[in-house]
């Protein structure tokens, strides 16, 4: 009988390999949440890895309407986490999450900052109508919960018109904190949790009164291989450490 | 759907015209002259090629942005904004093409018979007669080559352009940011659309070229 060819061996190794090592992180477990979630995860994922040895979270940080998007074309994600409620709407309808699992985790709120060299500071929506905001940056409204939230408000206050040319559109409410912290805008949209990680380079002018709250639902993807490391990782974001932590973080309670 | 094709369009023909004058001129300093760093120059110019574009956004930022070290006074003294404007993805769409033009139209200089130069000179022709009459037709198909291939990579211009001059529609929003936007919005129908866009033009762009270079020879 003829020996198998040494590329023959190769690749049936390489391929025992990776069968072996997909076995051996079975308890890997792949989070896709907010971007502003990304600081207060972080901490939560490593807690998390602490409290159950042996698994391992990969987390994927974006705004929530690209989250979406992937799950939606197959990407192997266990948990979605977004910032707004529409967001997993969606994603309910398109029958892409577990029946039974979601649950709103925390609660935000929407603030406008600007850069801390300002030397005008907006005390209401009205004011950002004003000569000195030329350049106001919020999220894409169509994939970017903040987009959205400050859509909403800025519509509610009549101001839709108008601050229409003035809009700069992040692809992320970091990439807004972003262009506020460098001052390339006047003013921004962001959570307050994010302004508080840029607290040197931003300066919360006024919270924006929003009509919906911001408010952060988590929930099991339905194709996800691994349930249970799915269920338990948002029962441990739901508990009384996971919401320690993002208190710490500046997230209240739903 | 139209608005960011005619936007490309735009961006990518000012970029490499740009590009061109700065690329030629390049070429041909660098083709005839030998000094001190030469080579390190040479690098230089090529380097727009090889650095991933986040890392010359990055750098775009850095220099012209609001309080960058060109764009504070660019915005304090002429009032120019490069951030978030089409003049941004301009700069952007030159800088990753000029390497392109450089290349090609520095070998075609430099293949170009010198004693033409050496027989204009004795005749009496002036450096600027020499590069426009001798020089410049003699490298001719070098050089279109170059702009076609400049032009081209202008128009797909993604990630340098996306940091300085962000995703705004009808503003900023180029045919490959118009894409990608699509695709993040989960809007599969228009990405689709867009892409069968851009694939034809770019065809017909290649074809041209081709068409153009065939009918020099």
């Amino acid at each position: 009988m003829q020996r198998p060819s040494f590329f023959a061996r190769a690749l049936a190794s390489g391929l025992c390999a990776l069968a072996l090592s997909s076995t051996l992180h079975a308890q890997e477990l792949t989070v896709s949440a907010a971007a502003s979630l990304t600081n207060a995860f972080q901490a939560i994922g490593q807690a998390y890895e602490k409290a159950h040895p042996g698994s391992r979270i990969t987390f994927n940080f974006a705004a929530s309407g690209p989250l979406l998007a992937q799950i939606q074309q197959g990407a192997p994600v266990d948990v979605f986490a977004s910032a707004d409620q529409e967001t997993m709407n969606r994603a309910a309808t398109a029958r892409l999450l577990t029946d039974g699992t979601r649950a709103d985790f925390a609660q935000n709120t929407l603030v406008v900052v600007v850069p801390s060299s300002a030397t005008k500071t907006p005390q209401a929506l009205q004011g950002l109508a004003g000569a000195d905001f030329k350049r106001i940056a919020t999220g894409t409204p169509a994939t970017v919960p903040v987009g959205r939230y400050t859509m909403e408000a800025v519509q509610k206050a009549g101001l839709t018109d108008a601050l229409h040319p003035r809009w700069i559109f992040g692809e992320s409410v970091r990439q807004v904190l972003n262009y506020v912290a460098r001052g390339e805008v006047d003013a921004g949209f962001v959570y307050r949790t994010d302004a508080l990680i840029e607290r040197d380079k931003t300066r919360i002018a006024f919270t924006v009164p929003t009509d919906n709250p911001v408010r952060y639902p988590i929930a099991q993807v339905a194709s996800s291989k691994n349930a249970d490391g799915a269920r338990q990782f948002i029962t441990f974001v739901r508990s009384a450490q996971g919401q320690d932590i993002l208190g710490r973080y500046g997230f209240s309670k739903p | 759907m139209l608005p960011p094709l005619w936007l490309t369009l735009k961006v990518a023909l000012l970029a490499t015209l740009l590009a061109g004058v700065a690329g030629i001129g390049l070429g041909w300093w660098m083709a005839r002259r030998r000094f001190p760093g030469h080579a390190l120059a040479d690098a230089f110019l090529m380097l727009p090629m090889v650095l991933p574009p986040t890392v010359l956004g990055y750098y775009l930022i850095v220099v012209v942005g609001r309080n960058g070290v060109l764009g504070r006074y660019l915005d304090q003294w002429f009032g120019i904004h490069l951030m978030f404007t089409w003049q941004g993805a301009v700069i952007a769409a030159s800088i990753v093409s000029l390497p392109l033009i450089y290349k090609a139209a520095r070998a075609a200089f430099e293949d170009a018979d010198p004693r033409m130069v050496l027989a204009a000179r004795t005749l009496g022709a002036s450096e600027l007669e020499i590069f426009l009459r001798i020089s410049l037709p003699l490298a001719g198909r070098g050089v279109v080559a170059g702009l076609m291939l400049a032009f081209a990579r202008a128009m797909g211009e993604f990630g340098a352009t996306l940091m300085i001059a962000g995703n705004l529609p009808g503003k900023t929003q180029t045919l490959s940011i118009a894409v990608y936007d699509a695709v993040q919005a989960g809007n599969d129908a228009q990405a689709l659309w867009l892409t069968l866009l851009i694939s034809v033009v770019c065809m017909c762009v290649l074809m041209a070229s081709s068409r153009l270079l065939q009918a020099q020879h």
